[in-house]
């Protein structure tokens, strides 16, 4: 199961990273999105996949999924949520004001050399 | 804190309270507020001759910074109270004049002031101090109050071109020197100039004896204006004339000279300090004295003159060095070719003082420094003229004045060099005299072009903007102080055999002396009919006949091309290094932001590949892994589809709706890996997510409607496929290199126990790993707040 998962988050960078280098502002956002996804997934396989019952007490389960990489990804999800939110915005905001959501457009000006 | 550092640190305090002077006593030329402090300083240091004349020295310390062995330790001995003498001497007649010098309403005379006196102080610290940090702090500081004198009339721009110069020229051997003083430090332990004299052996036979020799010299090259690093000087005459008779000709160019000087017990033995010192300065001796003859201005030639002189100076100590290969004082030739040195450093910087001083006579009375359009003045400037004719004459080496002296002595030392068999000099010595001889041929030339071109022939009026008359009274002192001492050291040269220049060998050549031994100095003013007599009269001959013929062979100047010139090389160098930072940056700094991703990620895939192959990290171990049953399939298959379909659609709106469909899938795999939390989290978050781009891009008003699928690329295809097969690698690689097992154990044993929780990543998020949620709280907030402020904040809405 851990090498299917490391091969399908390997395809997820690798889409992601495509997306990334592109010129449209959207495709790099949902890239980020996809790169986030991937991370996540990474944690917990890398944290071990189905050893047990769910981390919580009170069925007579032998042994648990390992809790501590999944306390890291819920941070990680929120905070990724939170920075991608902003960036949504950002990008809203640049097109009202520049017109474009095209970076290669978005260079600067002579003035801010 | 003794009276010595207190001298050392005078001219520094006295120059912070120069401004306030200057404001408050405006209607007295600041200059004389000033002069005191030399004066005093000189007779304070004279008062050490008595000690240093019978070999000993003056030692106080001071703790800087004890832990680094950085301590300011003043130290006078013979050398350093020589130069002291020098610089405190000079320094008040060159105030003297400047005074006379310098329009009281005309002038920034307060930064004038300041910068003059951080001079001293910063040469003061040189010469006097033992600790080799201390004394490159000093170093840096006459490089600095250097530049801002060069550069004190900034609205020129040749000043500023020259200050430049001239900075990053001795900066660069100022750096060297550290780098030298750091490798001395590594041989020896420590920073103590006379500690490390003490173990001469250990350095000379250490590995690192080449390369701190190398960055010494370098140091002392650039400052001295030796060959080829001589172009900051001709430059930095852009200086006013004070600065130019005293930074320039007898004060820093000579901090060089001092430092090969003090380093001579050190590197002296070697072989390639005597070809490189005694080398360097017969090539710039030379180079020197010829393009000085091409000059039209005064101070070039004055500037050209003082490269070749501090070359003569160099390759009298470089043949010193020879001194060193002898047992003691008995028979030893060489010890005259330091005496020579020392002698001609005093010399040099009496007549060239004047020579400076007159020159700035001729200019600020004439308006001109050009003697293409001077002639005929001594009809007006008689003192002025009888000054340059006693300095020039001088410098020519002619009697009965000091330069005649130490011009014998010269011929002397380079002679000798013909005798000795080591070093290779049984082929090559006998270039030592000849360049001498030619050297002091083109010497004579420049001297009497000085002189000649300036103060006789016909006089043109219509060529000068003022009327010329003899300078005021004030400005003649310090040059006629200094041509009497000129005149005075011709005639009775051993006047400060015993006093100066005895207890300065004994600091250059320390190994040669035993107990209460001191050298010899007598220096006759008559040797006979010796070989340097003739040579001496070879050098007049020769000199009168190309003096006379000048006009005729001046064209030979113009066969040697301006782009093979050293100042060529160095714009060139200067200019082609800024366009080719220019160029370069300008190539990997596009502007773009797909550029920079592609050198990240491309930087990362090189970084980890040569990583996993180098440390043959790759490793797949199937044994530890678990069964993956249809439903894992389903979803997986579900995750790559979705995210691959990303890359060829059109519409926004479907790649959106796409990513949504990967990040529920995602979440139904947190359900399968037993994560009910984190599936309900990202089940929440996605929604929100998707509804946040699905706000942002279909109510866009000015989004233009061009909806096209990606374009391919190969380099963005290649990169993406190396990041997507490197994570899967290192992830491969990581899971089957399990070094130890989970912490979780405790977690899962003492969830209940200690925190009277069951639902354990809600425990751990709260209570075992409360900070990150305290953080990641906070990241959210932030990011709202942000949100609400890029919503709200319009700063330039009423611009439009």
């Amino acid at each position: 199961m851990e090498i299917l998962m490391a091969i399908v988050i390997g395809i997820l960078f690798m889409t992601a990273t495509y997306l990334m280098l592109s010129k449209s502002l959207l495709r790099i956002i949902v890239g980020t999105g996809l790169l986030s996804h991937g991370a996540h997934l990474l944690i917990l396989t890398m944290g071990g996949l189905k050893r047990g019952s769910a981390p919580i007490l009170g069925g007579n389960a032998e042994n648990y999924t390992d809790p501590l990489p999944q306390a890291l990804i819920l941070t990680a999800i929120v905070i990724s949520f939170g920075v991608t939110a902003f960036f949504l915005v950002l990008a809203y905001r640049s097109y009202q004001e520049l017109g474009t959501d095209n970076v290669e457009e978005m260079r600067g000006t002579e003035q801010n050399d | 804190m003794s009276y010595l550092h207190l001298a050392i640190l005078a001219p520094l305090l006295l120059s912070i309270f120069m401004p306030f002077f200057y404001k408050r006593f405006h209607l007295i030329h600041t200059g004389w507020f000033v002069l005191p402090l030399p004066i005093l300083l000189f007779l304070y240091f004279l008062s050490f001759i008595p000690i240093t004349s019978t070999q000993k020295t003056v030692t106080e310390s001071f703790n800087w910074i004890p832990s680094l062995g950085i301590n300011f330790v003043a130290k006078v001995d013979g050398l350093g109270l020589l130069f002291a003498l020098l610089i405190t001497g000079i320094g008040a007649l060159v105030v003297l004049y400047s005074i006379y010098y310098l329009a009281k309403n005309k002038e920034k005379l307060n930064t004038f002031y300041v910068y003059l006196l951080l001079f001293m102080g910063a040469m003061l610290g040189v010469v006097l101090s033992d600790n080799l940090i201390v004394m490159y702090a000093f170093w840096e500081l006459t490089s600095f109050s250097s530049f801002l004198l060069i550069g004190f009339w900034y609205e020129r721009e040749k000043s500023c071109y020259g200050a430049q110069k001239s900075m990053l020229i001795t900066v660069f051997g100022g750096l060297a020197m550290l780098g030298g003083i750091i490798l001395l430090y590594i041989m020896t332990g420590t920073f103590s100039m006379t500690e490390i004299m003490s173990q001469p052996n250990e350095i000379f036979h250490h590995d690192l004896f080449i390369p701190a020799l190398l960055c010494i010299l370098l140091g002392a090259f650039t400052k001295s204006a030796q060959f080829p690093f001589y172009i900051w000087l001709p430059d930095a005459m852009e200086a006013p004339t004070p600065v130019s008779a005293y930074l320039h000709s007898a004060t820093m160019v000579k901090a060089g000279i001092y430092l090969v000087a003090r380093f001579t017990p050190i590197f002296g033995e070697s072989s390639v300090w005597f070809w490189l010192v005694a080398g360097v300065g017969l090539i710039t001796l030379c180079w020197g004295s010829i393009f000085a003859v091409k000059q039209t201005d005064l101070k070039a030639i004055l500037a050209f003159s003082t490269v070749s002189q501090l070359g003569l100076i160099m390759s009298l100590l470089g043949v010193g060095a020879f001194a060193l290969h002898y047992e003691g004082l008995d028979d030893n030739i060489f010890t005259a070719a330091t005496t020579a040195a020392v002698f001609h450093l005093i010399n040099h910087a009496t007549f060239k003082g004047s020579l400076f001083m007159a020159a700035g006579i001729v200019d600020h009375e004439t308006g001109t420094r050009d003697i293409r359009k001077l002639g005929g003045l001594i009809h007006f400037m008689p003192i002025t003229f009888t000054i340059s004719m006693i300095g020039a004459f001088s410098m020519a080496g002619l009697p009965p004045f000091n330069g005649f002296l130490s011009k014998e002595m010269f011929f002397t030392a380079m002679v000798r060099v013909t005798e000795m068999n080591m070093f290779h000099l049984e082929t090559w010595g006998i270039s030592f005299p000849v360049l001498a001889w030619l050297a002091s041929i083109f010497t004579f030339v420049y001297s009497m072009i000085l002189v000649f071109k300036t103060f006789t022939g016909k006089f043109q009026p219509e060529k000068l903007d003022k009327k010329p008359h003899e300078a005021p009274i004030g400005m003649l002192i310090s040059p006629i102080i200094l041509v009497s001492l000129v005149i005075i050291f011709g005639i009775f040269p051993n006047l400060l055999s015993d006093s100066l220049i005895s207890p300065a060998m004994a600091a250059i050549l320390p190994s040669l002396l035993h107990a209460r031994e001191a050298f010899e100095v007598h220096i006759s003013f008559w040797h006979g009919p010796t070989i340097e007599l003739f040579m001496t009269i070879g050098v007049i001959i020769m000199g009168l006949i190309l003096y006379k013929t000048y006009p005729k062979w001046q064209k030979i100047f113009k066969v040697i091309p301006e782009k093979l010139s050293l100042n060529h090389v160095y714009d060139q160098t200067i200019k082609g290094s800024q366009t080719a930072a220019n160029k370069l940056t300008n190539m990997y700094m596009n502007g773009s932001i797909r550029t920079y991703l592609v050198y990240i990620f491309a930087f990362l895939i090189t970084l980890l590949t040569i990583t996993l192959m180098w440390k043959k990290a790759f490793k797949l171990d199937s044994g530890n892994v678990s069964f993956i049953g249809v439903y894992e399939w389903v979803l997986a298959i579900l995750v790559v589809v979705g995210s691959i379909s990303i890359l060829f659609v059109k519409s926004r709106m479907t790649s959106i709706i796409l990513l949504g469909a990967v990040g529920y899938t995602v979440s139904l795999f947190y359900i399968v890996f037993r994560a009910p939390d984190l599936a309900l989290t990202q089940l929440v978050i996605e929604t929100i997510s998707v509804a946040l781009f699905l706000v942002c891009f279909y109510h866009l008003p000015k989004l233009r409607k061009f909806e096209t699928r990606m374009r391919f690329k190969l380099t963005n295809a290649l990169i993406s496929l190396g990041v997507g097969s490197v994570v899967t690698a290192i992830a491969l690689s990581a899971h089957s290199h399990k070094l130890f097992s989970s912490i979780s154990q405790y977690y899962v044993e003492n969830t209940y126990e200690k925190a009277a929780g069951k639902n354990m990543v809600n425990v751990i998020l709260v209570d075992f790993r409360g900070f990150d949620t305290l953080f990641e709280i906070t990241v959210l907030a932030i990011a709202s707040l942000g949100i609400y402020g890029m919503i709200k904040l319009r700063l330039n809405r009423g611009k439009e």
